[in-house]
């Protein structure tokens, strides 16, 4: 999984019939020290996450698939949370 | 999912039989601010986008989906036309 910022979101109206009233977000993968780092994602969105809110993105067909709640959806990225704090001890 | 724009088609008469019948555009990957960003690439397309306009799409296995139960050897597959997306310059400055 991937610690994200989300910085926008998306409408389509004409898209696959299994992404039918998915929320879509745009994100921006971040490193432990929050610089940016690569390229903006899309994802969906399962959580009711905002625009600016820190957020827990599995990058992966078959979890964003479960996320969604829908078998063979033709996803491959999902916010699954919104992160309160990270702490990195080591 | 990324964004990107369709900014060319692919004609190819010899192909994998699951392909026929299959559009296939050329894309290149937009960043949350609509610049290019990384290489272009050829995806199928599964909802009637065209050349021009800005499109989202799909990597990976789940490329083939949308075909089912037809299984296109596909890594990349638009899966929505965009009508507008909204990003706010300050907080992608923060990200």
């Amino acid at each position: 999984m991937q610690i994200c910022r989300v910085v926008g979101t998306v409408v389509s109206t004409q898209k696959n019939r299994k992404l039918e009233g998915a929320k879509l977000l745009l994100v921006q993968p971040l490193t432990l020290d929050d610089t940016p780092r690569g390229t903006t994602l899309l994802a969906i969105d399962s959580v009711g996450a905002g625009v600016g809110e820190k957020v827990l993105v599995v990058i992966e067909g078959k979890a964003a698939g479960m996320a969604l709640g829908r078998k063979a959806a033709a996803v491959d990225a999902a916010v699954i949370g919104i992160i309160d704090a990270v702490e990195v001890t080591a | 999912m990324q964004l990107a724009k369709v900014v060319g088609e692919v004609v190819a008469t010899i192909k994998d039989s699951n392909l026929t019948g299959l559009k296939l555009l050329v894309l290149q990957p937009l960043a949350a601010g609509g610049e290019a960003t990384g290489r272009t690439l050829v995806a199928l397309d599964s909802v009637g986008a065209g050349v021009g306009e800005n499109v989202f799409f799909v990597r990976g296995r789940e490329a083939a989906f949308p075909f089912y139960p037809g299984e296109p050897p596909a890594d990349a597959t638009i899966i929505g036309i965009v009508d507008h997306w909204n990003t706010d310059a300050a907080t992608r400055e923060q990200a």
